[in-house]
């Protein structure tokens, strides 16, 4: 039998939900630990062997000069790099200080700013090394996970669909939030994976996954602004954990085209 | 020369990113700096701005294992902030999604982080090659508290159905009644996970410490309460900055916290909740910890892992008991008021690793102006360097391997959460 695939899972600036979202695989985790070989996992395993490896799980996104060269170390290391989660995809929530003066910034949490060291954005690995596959959420669906690490298990193609998420919500028969109550709602240009989870639940979806493909940002915003939403308010929607996905920074860079987009 | 320096440069099974650096000086530990690198990702700096309703949804990405205290904290304030109060079987639905992140973290802390320790494992999936059967159970334990964050929350990383005022939806009581079953297992697991930390060889140590917790008049606390000490303090949360503050040890990228009277170290979470709140134990979990002889103030901070397992009891009976009770409310929130002048509003509440405090100043508009997030990892780093200090000035005929093992299992008795504190640990151990 040839030897296991050697995993590698890495954790750059994140909240380790989407690390945590494998030992979340209850039923599968036994399973997953057995046909894969994990040579380097820190949330879960002291027992640390050298790469080169396999597969690299990515969680996070890239915000200090350290870390800029620890992804290269890991790229040149892993025969597959995968980005996993909206901060490795999209850089996060904290890439909302890609459009903030950053040494403000840490005045406003540090006593000794000059010692933090952090680098004026929080991007995404992509935009660092070359990546092989992205699952994006905030956090990732574990389905969508499992299923990218067995299509690799058995060389084949992921099942990632790329829809948006109106079209999962319409399969799951729930009623319009937008149409029925009003609630602005992300789900026409967000991608799908969750689920439906928020019109599932009577709230408008917040665009965690990031935009799907083709996004009409400029219909949706449109809409927003017709259900009574500011400027200010519209520009916040998609300024949230995807803030730097083109489509959805372009469309907050829209929202408000008076002020120069800092 | 006698001096050493031992670094641990990157402290495994614990969440998110820290070292530790020690220099030995003449058989006498000079500096001991627990080091979080994680990297800095500025939240109280971007809530600045944003609409006071989307702190919970935003403050829960602080961190993926306890994002349902997150929301907790941040509705707590806002809603104080805000005058209103929720309460009935919507305060009761709270309490059951926190009881769901508590039964889902104290196992993965005390089987998957902890316990390869006292096996001189490196991880669970070498302790489930040992014993199959207790990491089995283990992970079936914890589900069912990812399945109560999941029917009530949506999902069990950022749930999205808690909002300032209460839930987007309620849950039916038959929704509700499918976990019912399940709950009578977990009861039983979590039973069977104090007995077998019980039978654990620890470690011989005790602190003197100052243990902090809310306290409630009705219940074992968890979504608030006064905040009390067993060494005099007695403050509702308003006073928490009066008492307690932060400071930044320029070696880490995150904030320490001490009494201000004497800046002296606490303790915050399930060894102090325990040692003020034991008389609110629920029936069984009262019952199995005497049954294996738990003292009634747990000062051997290792003795941890029996405290977490009590307490998983206490939370799966407690949802059992909401459960029960459960009767769907006609309204999903309570709704804030038609005029709001602006106003600062704090929030606390029990996070697994412990208080988890949130204050935030908030405009007319409903902008926030100002944000302040204390975690518990924070409030414990002084309390974790204290304890590693001790550990290691009783140990210094230890080999650097030995040492180093050491001061991660003291480091892991805190079940630290280092994306909290932005904050992991590195050891780093000089021996000049």
């Amino acid at each position: 039998m040839a030897a296991k695939p050697k995993l590698g899972v890495w954790k750059f600036a994140s909240c380790d939900g989407c690390q945590l979202s494998i030992l979340d695989c209850e039923d599968e985790l036994l399973a997953v630990a057995g046909a894969l070989d994990i040579v380097d996992f820190r949330e879960a395993t002291s027992a640390i062997a050298p790469g080169p490896y396999d597969i690299s799980l990515v969680e996070g996104s890239v915000t200090t000069p350290e870390d800029q060269q620890r992804i290269k170390e890991i790229r040149a290391q892993s025969k597959l790099v995968i980005a996993i989660g909206a901060c490795a995809t999209a850089g996060g929530i904290q890439g909302l200080k890609n459009f903030a003066d950053v040494e403000d910034y840490k005045k406003a949490v540090y006593q000794h700013p000059e010692v933090v060291k952090t680098l004026t954005t929080s991007t995404s690995i992509k935009e660092n090394v070359t990546v092989d596959l992205e699952l994006k959420g905030c956090p990732i669906s574990k389905y969508q996970l499992l299923e990218a690490v067995s299509s690799l298990l058995y060389k084949r193609a992921p099942n990632l669909p790329t829809e948006t998420v109106c079209v999962e919500c319409k399969r799951k028969g729930n009623v319009c939030v937008m149409v029925g109550y009003g609630t602005p709602c992300m789900g026409p240009v967000t991608q799908t994976g969750c689920g439906a989870l928020c019109p599932s639940y009577n709230r408008g979806c917040y665009g965690c996954f990031g935009p799907q493909d083709t996004p009409n940002t400029a219909s949706i915003s449109k809409d927003f602004a017709a259900k009574g939403m500011t400027p200010a308010a519209i520009k916040r929607v998609f300024r949230t954990f995807n803030a730097n996905a083109l489509e959805f920074k372009a469309a907050a860079d829209a929202a408000e085209p008076g002020r120069a987009p800092k | 020369m006698t001096d050493r320096t031992i670094a641990i440069d990157y402290i495994t099974r614990v969440e998110g990113e820290g070292a530790l650096h020690v220099t030995i000086k003449d058989k006498t530990v000079k500096d001991v700096e627990l080091r979080i690198f994680e990297a800095p990702r500025f939240f109280e700096a971007f809530l600045r701005g944003r609409m006071y309703t989307e702190a919970p949804d935003i403050t829960a990405r602080i961190c993926g294992i306890c994002p349902v205290a997150y929301q907790m904290s941040s509705c707590n304030a806002m809603e104080n902030a805000l005058g209103i109060k929720v309460d009935g079987q919507l305060r009761a639905l709270r309490r059951l999604l926190y009881c769901g992140e508590w039964i889902e973290s104290h196992p993965l802390h005390i089987y998957l982080l902890q316990a390869p320790d006292f096996f001189a494992l490196p991880d669970a999936i070498q302790l489930a090659k040992v014993n199959p059967e207790a990491v089995t159970k283990a992970l079936q334990l914890k589900k069912i508290g990812n399945d109560i964050m999941t029917l009530l929350g949506g999902r069990e990383i950022h749930p999205i159905n808690v909002r300032v005022g209460g839930f987007y939806r309620t849950p039916t009581k038959e929704e509700l009644m499918t976990l019912r079953p399940r709950l009578d297992t977990a009861l039983a697991l979590a039973e069977e996970t104090v007995r077998l930390t019980a039978t654990l060889k620890y470690p011989k140590v005790e602190h003197d410490y100052e243990f902090v917790a809310l306290r409630h008049p009705d219940e074992y606390a968890m979504l608030d309460g006064e905040i009390v000490s067993n060494k005099g303090v007695k403050i509702p949360v308003t006073k928490y900055e009066d008492t307690f503050e932060e400071y930044h040890a320029p070696y880490a990228n995150a904030l320490q916290s001490v009494k201000k009277a004497g800046r002296t170290s606490y303790f915050v979470g399930p060894l102090a909740r325990y040692a003020i709140n034991r008389d609110k134990l629920t029936p069984r979990a009262a019952k199995i910890a005497k049954e294996v002889g738990l003292e009634p103030v747990v000062l051997n901070p290792y003795r941890g892992m029996i405290v977490r397992a009590v307490e998983t009891v206490m939370a799966v009976e407690d949802a059992i008991r909401i459960i029960e009770q459960y009767k769907q409310p006609e309204k999903s929130f309570v709704e804030p008021p038609s005029k709001f002048a602006g106003g600062v509003g704090c929030g606390i509440s029990e996070a697994p690793r412990g208080i988890l405090y949130h204050r935030y100043r908030i405009g007319a508009d409903g902008l926030i102006q100002e944000a302040k997030i204390t975690p518990p990892t924070a409030q414990n780093q002084k309390r974790m360097e204290e304890d590693l200090r001790d550990l290691i000035s009783k140990s210094l005929d230890m080999t650097d391997a030995q040492l180093t093992t050491a001061c991660e299992n003291s480091i892991r008795n805190y079940d630290p959460c280092i994306s909290c504190a932005t904050h992991f640990l590195k050891l780093n151990i000089t021996r000049e």
